[in-house]
């Protein structure tokens, strides 16, 4: 499973879509932000925490498609189904290796975005924590759409559309936590919340996401 | 004899033919009288007025709305332990008129919303439930549109019903937390006290019975039609293999 | 050792094959015969695991078979060594000589995306090899593969079976394999249902 999760982390290095293309996305978006409501920084300090957010989210989309799909077309993903890994530990590896590539940058990069758009000073602890937490939980859940999509040629929009519904409680926890560390409340039961919706799907989506992937392989 | 004799495509066309006009007829009656009783021959509420009455329609469509997703779980989870094709093709059937339900609701809701609140929209735990409950039938219909092979496409809509119920329940409560809501606490419930008027009470319950009876005729046609669909198929194949 | 009994394997929801029954012991080797389309990839996919099979029993553990189908399972984005190096990780077993054996050792350091069809073949087949393990079911192995490493890949076979090993290959090709056993798969070909009242599919059954 190691040696899985290396090297789709190797993969996405060297076909260059892997760190850069989140990244870059996850900036224009932020950027496109005071373009659309304007420079004012009361404003912009104010709907960060959920731009941030919502920017991740959206950036954490953009490689899913890619989490089975390139395996599936080259054998590898029969090959891998047959050999002495189970089914539920290569989502998990693959869903390792897609956050250290996308959803790790993201929580990093955060920080340095949410100042450019006037983030308060007490929030940024808590917006790289709750992306650190929330990230995984996408990518997980990505993972099962991947492989629910991975049969269907063209799947990247209907991807989207079966992933982006899954993502409304993390969504609306890790903006929360933010959200109420800016505005002087206590965030750590948001977080809590958060990490034990992180941690229901690290132990439900690897199941789904195996029986999903014995259905597309037959 | 069984009950998943049934699962059987030639036993469910005998047995749903023979339900099928019974079940028309009743709701069609049902319906008639639920709403010309609720619409017609209840009071005005002092409060409210007229507008209340829309009661018969929101009430009934938004319990469909989310118990016609529950039988649809469960049609799945059937699907995927015993392999009944009929079980799959209902929880296929059932999902459009589902989610038709989920928009009357919305509508309805809307309409009753600007005079009571003063807008057709509100970001209320509730409205936004039913409309993430909206975005979840959508992409489980999509993926029956998608998906080829009709036993995967099967495969995978119950694997999705499945974590989507989850997640879908999860929402729920997060929204929750999100935001306190416009919308008053349920109107039936089983337990308390209700805390509604007996006048509107009865014609509502025979709307509601209406919509169940509605939905059984319309989950047994459409159940129909896609077996009648799947056997079209599996006697082209056959034909096109000899 | 490999004992199938009864088997039916499906491809999509039809039933292709009936009643496959074979058995093999340690250091044979069968090979699927039969025309297009007459269901040896899904007999292979059955055998390895990846199609379901609604009646019928194979008597082989899952960790001991390796399937190789149509397609290598090879990334073009690493090299030779890499791509060996990683079915090493997934498998736990890293064997000192499969670059020689498969001819490989010139082009370890070499992209796998500037490699021919036929070096692909060869790398693909080497996760066979990697993998340790003794039941390798075969689809078209010697495809896209020169004459002389046919003979080398059947010198393979040859070796791994009268190692202990077992393997089932579908091919066209008359591989140089004398003590190889033949099935031919049309024997099993699933009747389709002309003019027979019952038929699998249950949305054939009976009349609406």
């Amino acid at each position: 499973m190691l040696a899985l999760c290396r090297r789709d982390i190797l993969l996405a290095v060297r076909s260059g879509g892997g760190f850069g293309l989140a990244l870059a996305f996850f900036l224009i978006l932020v950027m496109f932000v005071p373009f659309g409501v304007g420079p004012d920084r009361a404003v912009l300090a104010r709907i960060a925490p959920g731009i941030l957010w919502i920017g991740a989210l959206l950036a954490c989309l953009l490689s899913l498609d890619r989490v089975f799909q390139l395996d599936a077309e080259d054998g590898t993903l029969e090959a891998l189904a047959t050999s002495p890994i189970p089914l539920t530990g290569l989502v998990s590896a693959k869903a390792a290796a897609h956050w250290i590539t996308t959803g790790l940058p993201l929580t990093l990069a955060s920080a340095p975005l949410g100042y450019l758009l006037g983030l308060p000073a007490e929030g940024y602890i808590w917006l790289v924590t709750s992306l650190a937490v929330g990230t995984v939980s996408l990518s997980f859940i990505g993972t099962f759409g991947a492989a629910i999509t991975v049969g269907i040629k063209r799947g990247g929009l209907l991807l989207s559309l079966l992933v982006l519904p899954l993502y409304i409680p993390t969504l609306i926890l890790g903006a929360q936590v933010v959200t109420r560390a800016v505005s002087g409340q206590n965030p750590v039961a948001s977080l809590a919340l958060l990490g034990g919706l992180t941690l229901l799907t690290l132990a439900l989506i690897p199941i789904a996401a195996a029986m999903a992937l014995r259905a597309n392989l037959r | 004899m069984s009950l998943w004799e049934y699962a059987n495509p030639v036993k469910f066309m005998a047995l749903s033919g023979r339900i099928l006009p019974f079940a028309t007829v009743l709701s069609a009656a049902l319906l008639l009288t639920g709403l010309i009783w609720g619409f017609f021959f209840t009071a005005d509420d002092f409060k409210q007025g007229s507008t209340v009455k829309i009661i018969f329609l929101h009430v009934p469509a938004a319990l469909m709305a989310i118990n016609i997703w529950l039988m649809m779980l469960v049609a799945s989870l059937v699907w995927l332990v015993r392999r009944h094709h009929v079980s799959a093709l209902a929880a296929r059937a059932a999902a459009p008129i589902g989610i038709t339900m989920t928009l009357i609701a919305l509508f309805t809701g809307a309409i009753w919303g600007k005079p009571m609140w003063g807008t057709y929209w509100a970001w209320d735990p509730r409205l936004t439930s039913f409309m993430i409950l909206f975005v979840f039938y959508l992409g489980y219909l999509a993926l029956w549109q998608a998906v080829e092979d009709d036993d995967t496409a099967a495969d995978l809509t119950s694997i999705l019903c499945m974590v989507g119920s989850v997640f879908a329940l999860l929402s729920r409560y997060a929204v929750n937390l999100w935001n306190q809501g416009l919308h008053q606490g349920a109107t039936l419930t089983a337990t308390k006290e209700s805390p509604i008027d007996g006048s509107y009470y009865y014609p509502l319950l025979v709307c509601i019975v209406g919509f169940i009876t509605l939905f059984v005729t319309l989950v047994l046609l459409r159940t129909r039609m896609h077996i009648r669909l799947r056997r079209s198929r599996a006697v082209l194949a056959r034909e096109a293999s000899r | 050792m490999m004992t199938v009994t009864d088997l039916d394997c499906l491809r999509g929801q039809r039933c292709v094959l009936k009643g496959v029954s074979f058995s093999l012991d340690a250091g044979d080797c069968l090979i699927l015969r039969g025309p297009n389309g007459a269901g040896k990839t899904t007999l292979l996919r059955t055998l390895a695991g990846l199609s379901p099979s609604p009646e019928g029993r194979l008597s082989a553990p899952p960790e001991a078979i390796v399937y190789t189908g149509h397609l290598d399972a090879v990334k073009p984005q690493l090299s030779v060594r890499e791509n060996l190096a990683f079915w090493q990780g997934i498998y736990q077993n890293a064997p000192k000589d499969t670059l020689t054996r498969f001819d490989l050792d010139e082009l370890a350091e070499r992209p796998a995306a500037t490699l021919s069809a036929g070096q692909k073949r060869r790398l693909g087949l080497a996760r066979l090899h990697v993998s340790g393990r003794m039941i390798w079911l075969l689809d078209e192995p010697t495809t896209a593969l020169d004459a002389d490493h046919v003979a080398r890949f059947t010198a393979i076979l040859t070796d791994h079976c009268s190692s202990g090993g077992i393997a089932i290959i579908s091919t066209h090709l008359d591989l140089d394999l004398p003590r190889a056993q033949t099935l031919n798969v049309a024997d099993f070909a699933a009747p389709t249902g002309n003019g027979s009242t019952t038929s699998d599919d249950p949305f054939l059954q009976g009349s609406y």
